[in-house]
């Protein structure tokens, strides 16, 4: 519990700061230092300061997984691009489904976000062990069966 | 140092802008409502990535740089929550996803 109040007290420290900018100011910075202890007696009081709510264990395991799906963004985003500047209507679209190895679901929704974040699919439904999502192309339904993506989300679980 | 980072912006803000101009094409040249959202994609994803980077290396203080990240980051989780509501309303609702060899003119959906 003091682990996880220690941590928000940071964060809201850090984001203050950061969108402030008055970083010297007489007045405005005990105001700051003020409203990041209501914030947290409040959340405190809500009991919602816990392990779901501290974002500072994502960071680690995040910025091993964040550089692999900029690049999957990277390459979707040209294919769409290509696609729309030479033949737009020669599409295979359609829907699938995909098996998801995660076991939480935070695991489940970062997969799901990560299938929507790359263009030319978008998930439509998440249940345990399966994603039913639409493809633009066959070949995007292929890439997403060899299961690289639901490996390295697992992964990234796993380390959370 | 400056020119660097001032010739890095303008090639990031430069295909930011090819990029939102190619998802707008592709909003009117897709066939269907699933395609489109792909092509909006393009605008959530890339584009924005592309646009934000650009000015955040614009940007003369480290507030502003942060306040330019954070919006980053908050479009990166609204934008395929957006898409997702979109697209599962619309497969909710029946919708099915246009078919190549079935011809005839797109769906106006």
């Amino acid at each position: 519990m003091t682990r996880y109040t220690v941590s928000l007290t940071l964060v809201l420290i850090a984001v203050w700061l950061l969108l402030s900018g008055m970083w010297t100011h007489p007045i405005i910075l005990p105001l700051g230092a003020a409203s990041v202890a209501l914030t947290v007696w409040l959340a405190h009081r809500l009991g919602i300061v816990d392990r779901e709510s501290d974002p500072l264990h994502l960071v680690l395991p995040s910025i091993k997984y964040w550089p692999w799906l900029l690049g999957q963004i990277l390459r979707a985003n040209l294919q769409v691009a290509a696609r729309i500047l030479t033949n737009p209507t020669d599409l295979s679209p359609r829907l699938a489904r995909v098996r998801s190895t995660q076991n939480s679901d935070l695991g489940r929704s970062i997969f799901a976000n990560s299938i929507t974040l790359t263009p030319g699919t978008v998930t439509i439904r998440v249940s345990a062990g399966e994603i039913f999502y639409y493809a633009i192309s066959d070949d995007l339904v292929a890439e997403l069966d060899e299961g690289e993506m639901d490996r390295r989300v697992t992964r990234l679980e796993e380390e959370l | 140092m400056a020119l660097a980072l001032d010739i890095l912006s303008w090639i990031l803000l430069l295909s930011g802008s090819a990029l939102l101009l190619i998802g707008g094409i592709g909003l009117i040249r897709f066939p269907d409502f699933y395609s489109r959202v792909q092509a909006a994609g393009l605008t959530d994803t890339l584009c924005s990535i592309c646009i934000l980077t650009g000015l955040m290396l614009q940007a003369d203080s480290v507030p502003l740089a942060a306040k330019i990240l954070f919006t980053l980051l908050f479009l990166l989780f609204t934008g395929p929550t957006a898409a997702h509501a979109l697209t599962k309303t619309a497969h909710h609702d029946g919708l099915r996803p246009w078919k190549q060899d079935k011809g005839g003119a797109p769906s106006n959906h």
